[in-house]
């Protein structure tokens, strides 16, 4: 296989605020596309943090488990429309460290204005 | 600098045509401050987010709004027509529940005296079921309407949840602008802030660039709106843009916290935060006088 896939471990970390907050970090970070998952539904990101290399591309494979969401990652200037059965692929390379938030942008009901999430670019 | 501006706390927006007095009192000063000829005022009222609970957000969700409707019905000087910017509900999956929740908001408000009120939709009364429910009981998500030299554009950035004008309302836009002088009194009434203000706190409108570059075709422009629970006051070349506070929460300003969210109830300082506004159009001079009123907890 050409492509190093990179397996995260996704691990619930506990509880805050008292929503549970999935944090993936990768076990080995290689210098091939880093790709990574992410579901969306009310009102969460899985996960929701998330750390990645810089320099490194990554691969984002967003989906919906119920309703059209949205993903924008305004650091590195991405969007993308996340709607049930479609697998919304991002591509990107991050080209600074440290952390930045990725949120829902589409308007999805009562929990919306706290789904959101973080990506952590480390050397 | 006549009296009523010497007795309150005025501040004075440079460049912005507009003079904006914060009152510590609800009772207009209509009776010492002679109304100009040609001019009128009307009231915006915002994000009431009725059906909203959280009591250390707001233990008085169920009074604030009929206190903000007492206070108005208190001016002395009645208002021409009054407007709300959006959010009059709290959103809610249940279609019943949404509509209960808008039959409770209609209630309250036909208490106002004044019977000319206007509503614009939010994304929580507009988004999940794109105005179905909000058209039943409020009417149309974009329209226009006259009152006294002034051509008001009531525009619906909320209906589609991805915050957008849309290509067929944008041209219903450029449509009507055509219809109007280069130098019209035009007031935009909409819920989200047309410009940039924050994006990555949804403070923004995905299409709102083009809408602002239609409207500076015109010289005389301002924007009302709501959506971010604070007074705002924002220039885009030559259109001024005055955001009003919310009748349920207040939010931090942009960027000052690092997650959005409602500032907590003060029990030392209740309603703080909250409010609503008065604007005194000035038509000959196309100049507006915002007056902020807070709420309190006896009225």
């Amino acid at each position: 296989m050409n492509k190093l896939v990179i397996f995260l471990v996704a691990t619930t970390v506990g509880y805050l605020s008292q929503q549970s907050v999935v944090r993936s970090t990768a076990t080995e970070i290689g210098n091939e596309e880093q790709i990574i998952r992410i579901s969306a539904s009310t009102f969460e990101f899985k996960p929701s943090e998330f750390t990645v290399k810089r320099g490194v591309p990554v691969l984002l494979e967003l989906t919906s488990q119920d309703r059209h969401h949205g993903f924008k990652l305004s650091a590195f200037e991405l969007r993308a429309d996340i709607t049930p059965d479609v697998v919304e692929k991002v591509r990107f390379v991050p080209d600074k460290i440290g952390r930045f938030t990725f949120l829902c942008d589409v308007f999805c009901g009562d929990g919306h204005e706290d789904m959101s999430g973080t990506i952590t670019v480390i050397e | 600098m006549n009296d009523l501006m010497n007795r309150r706390d005025l501040l004075k927006i440079a460049g912005m045509g507009v003079a904006v007095f914060v009152s510590g009192t609800t009772v207009r000063a209509g009776g010492t401050q002679q109304k100009e000829n040609d001019s009128f005022y009307f009231v915006q009222l915002s994000d009431t987010h009725w059906g909203f609970n959280g009591s250390n957000i707001n233990p008085d969700s169920q009074g604030t709004l009929k206190k903000a409707v007492a206070a108005v019905n208190a001016l002395d000087d009645q208002p021409d027509f009054v407007v709300f910017t959006g959010d009059l509900t709290q959103t809610t999956d249940d279609r019943k529940i949404r509509r209960d929740r808008m039959a409770e908001f209609r209630d309250i408000v036909s208490q106002l005296r004044v019977k000319t009120v206007r509503f614009i939709a939010g994304e929580h009364d507009a988004s999940l079921d794109r105005g179905e429910a909000y058209q039943e009981f409020f009417g149309d998500l974009h329209y226009t309407f006259d009152h006294n030299g002034v051509h008001f554009i009531v525009l619906d950035n909320v209906s589609d949840p991805m915050a957008a004008v849309g290509e067929k309302q944008l041209q219903w836009l450029q449509a009507d602008l055509q219809q109007q002088k280069d130098n019209a009194r035009i007031v935009v009434l909409t819920h989200r802030p047309l410009f940039d203000l924050a994006p990555d706190w949804d403070w923004a409108t995905r299409d709102g660039a083009a809408v602002i570059e239609s409207l500076l075709q015109h010289q005389n422009v301002t924007v009302l709106y709501g959506h971010i629970h604070q007074e705002h006051h924002h220039m885009t070349g030559h259109i001024a843009h005055h955001s009003a506070k919310s009748l349920m929460w207040a939010l931090p300003v942009a960027g000052s916290v690092p997650k959005k969210a409602p500032i907590p109830w003060s029990a030392v300082e209740p309603y703080k935060g909250l409010g609503f506004r008065n604007i005194e159009a000035h038509v000959p001079q196309g100049r507006y006088t915002i007056e902020e009123f807070p709420i309190s907890k006896g009225e």
